[in-house]
């Protein structure tokens, strides 16, 4: 058996950014009691991930750290929810709704398009680092199906092959 | 006769969501009023309007905030923004178009049951909505409508915060919704004790979902009375249907909560697309029992629609036309909930997985009778047996789908393929505009 690789520590993460993630924490964990500032381990995290670019080791120590909870904490928060990305991803995150009203309205249909086009299986990212491609569960846009959500930010209803298109092609 | 519309009767105005056009329209009279009442009967008002748990359960809300233990502070609300069951789609419009309605929602409950600290979680992929709901919050203390004292005048210190969810279904389910709040992952907890007893942070907690709470402003300006007769039985009120899948004009529309489930498909959503007839209706999102075509001439009502051995649940409408294979429909939803059940409990978490790859297998061609048969006990082992409700939610549509449609899945194993093919998803998979109040999409 060999030993599992030593987990990221937080002194690995550039000073500012470590920096910019104090500050930003620090208006978030206002929103809690004093003495429940753990409770801020969703918003560290999303924090952390739109500094660090993910949510490695050790930016699930660096939440743990803040928040005075166990690195286990953190990980098994940021191993459970969907929007925790634990490794890399592509430039963008394109993800594509396949749940029945979108499948009625077509969105299987483009999910199949975009694999096909973009060259890649569910979860799968681009040689070019350009876009990682992911289907999603109900996105609570049944009427204005079918629907995406591009960067985890912004929604995008009504979709079909064409839209879908003209939206990836314009990613940088 | 027009109807009353309660919960978007603003919506499409320009800028509604502002404090400003939401208070020349009226908005913050009703806590006004409120403030000039005894907390204890704008209780008794909201238990006489016959108000039902919008999120799903169809729970007597008055009946919930008497659960709270007199004598322990402090007590907080949570508001449910997590909108995640499949097909439901009407609280984000609240929060777009008419976020006010629901703060001013909040702090008339806060102050009738005697709370200073309000959250609300919002589902993740709703980036948008978390924002103009923190800006509206915000709005609201800068007014000094919440904060130190309520309206500028009361002295009672209220606070509301936005609490932004990271992809997970089982965060809706309240007391997973408690631990996620908490800074955990969305275990579900054991009941009792009930969040109303031991909620947040072990102190007592009313959970209520948006839609509940953005009527309560209506109710204590126009009586409990007055919302209990726009309903009838034991639901009061109108409600937001959101209608989506086979339909000409899907939507969210506000009805009155005994709307007829058929007149709603036919009429107000312009019938089916291409003309075609219905096979199947969900009346209440995807966990609720699946309807036959020729079973949706009932009235929506909560205790109706369960008299129908179905759920009204969340208002979420899925139809789908005659053109669709039932038992893709079924294996998409059965793989939701393999994929979203948290993994607590083994008859959830192995059953789920089973039942998906039992429905895929018979989809694809390669079951037989027994597979189908197996899958109706699977089923019954899950249901009833889990700490949250979860379970249930996955056992009921494949029970539901077997027992309604048993020739389709039958016809998959006697001829071994889907006889739908690639249309399975219906001939028509375009995208149509919507309705949502008054607002085009």
């Amino acid at each position: 058996m060999t030993n599992p690789a030593p987990l990221g520590a937080v002194e690995e993460l550039p000073r500012d950014e470590v920096e910019r993630f104090d500050r930003e924490l620090a208006a978030v964990v206002k929103r809690y009691p004093p003495d429940r500032k753990a409770a801020a381990m969703l918003p560290a995290l999303r924090i952390g991930q739109e500094i660090f670019g993910y949510c490695s080791p050790a930016v699930q120590k660096l939440a743990a750290d803040r928040l005075g909870v166990s690195p286990a904490r953190a990980e098994e928060v940021a191993t459970f929810y969907v929007m925790f990305h634990t490794k890399p991803l592509g430039r963008h995150l394109v993800e594509i709704c396949t749940n029945v009203s979108c499948c009625l309205t077509g969105g299987e249909r483009i999910f199949e398009h975009l694999k096909r086009k973009l060259g890649v299986g569910n979860g799968g990212t681009t040689a070019d680092g350009r876009i990682t491609l992911r289907e999603v569960e109900c996105l609570g846009a049944c009427g204005t199906a079918p629907a995406m959500l591009l960067d985890e930010d912004e929604m995008i209803e009504r979709l079909d092959v064409q839209k879908v298109d003209q939206i990836v092609g314009g990613l940088k | 006769m027009s109807e009353t519309l309660i919960l978007t009767r603003r919506w499409g105005k320009p800028n509604s969501a502002a404090l400003e056009t939401y208070r020349q329209d009226g908005g913050y009279a009703a806590l006004d009023k409120a403030l000039g009442m005894d907390p204890a009967a704008i209780v008794d008002e909201v238990k006489k309007s016959n108000l039902r748990g919008r999120g799903g359960a169809g729970f007597a809300t008055g009946l919930k905030w008497t659960f709270l233990p007199k004598d322990v502070r402090p007590r907080y609300l949570t508001i449910n923004a997590d909108e995640s069951e499949p097909g439901t789609f009407k609280d984000r419009y609240i929060i777009e178009h008419d976020p006010h309605q629901l703060i001013e929602g909040i702090a008339i409950t806060c102050w009738a049951l005697d709370i200073h600290l309000a959250y609300v979680y919002i589902r993740g992929e709703f980036p948008k909505q978390a924002r103009i709901l923190e800006k509206a919050v915000e709005e609201a203390r800068a007014a000094g409508i919440i904060g130190p004292k309520l309206l500028g005048k009361k002295a009672f210190d209220l606070d509301i915060h936005v609490h932004r969810g990271a992809g997970a279904y089982i965060c809706g389910e309240e007391s997973a919704l408690l631990e996620s709040l908490e800074g955990k992952k969305g275990y579900p907890r054991l009941k009792p004790p009930f969040p109303a007893v031991v909620g947040l942070w072990g102190k007592p907690t009313i959970i209520n979902n948006v839609e509940t709470i953005a009527n309560i402003p209506w109710i204590v300006q126009n009586g409990g009375e007055a919302f209990a007769a726009l309903g009838s039985g034991k639901t009061g009120g109108t409600r937001l249907f959101g209608v989506s899948g086979h339909v000409n004009r899907p939507g969210v529309y506000e009805k009155p909560a005994a709307y007829n489930l058929k007149k709603l498909i036919m009429e107000d959503c312009g019938g089916i697309v291409g003309g075609r007839g219905v096979k199947a209706v969900i009346p209440g999102g995807s966990s609720s029992p699946v309807l036959r075509g020729d079973e949706i001439d009932i009235s929506l009502e909560v205790d109706a629609v369960k008299a129908a051995g179905s759920m009204s649940g969340s208002g979420g409408v899925i139809v789908f036309d005659d053109s669709t294979c039932m038992v893709r429909a079924l294996a998409r939803i059965a793989k939701f909930y393999a994929e979203e059940s948290c993994g607590q409990c083994t008859p959830c978490r192995e059953g789920t997985s089973w039942m998906e790859g039992i429905v895929e297998k018979i989809e694809h061609g390669h079951g037989s009778a027994a597979d189908v048969e197996k899958l109706e006990q699977i089923a019954g082992c899950i249901g009833g047996n889990t700490i949250c409700a979860l379970g249930d939610a996955a056992a009921m549509p494949v029970q539901s789908f077997v027992k309604k449609f048993r020739d389709e899945f039958l016809r998959h194993t006697v001829e071994h393929r889907c006889p739908f093919g690639e249309s399975g998803w219906g001939l028509d998979q375009t995208s149509r505009p919507a309705v949502v109040g008054a607002v085009r999409y």
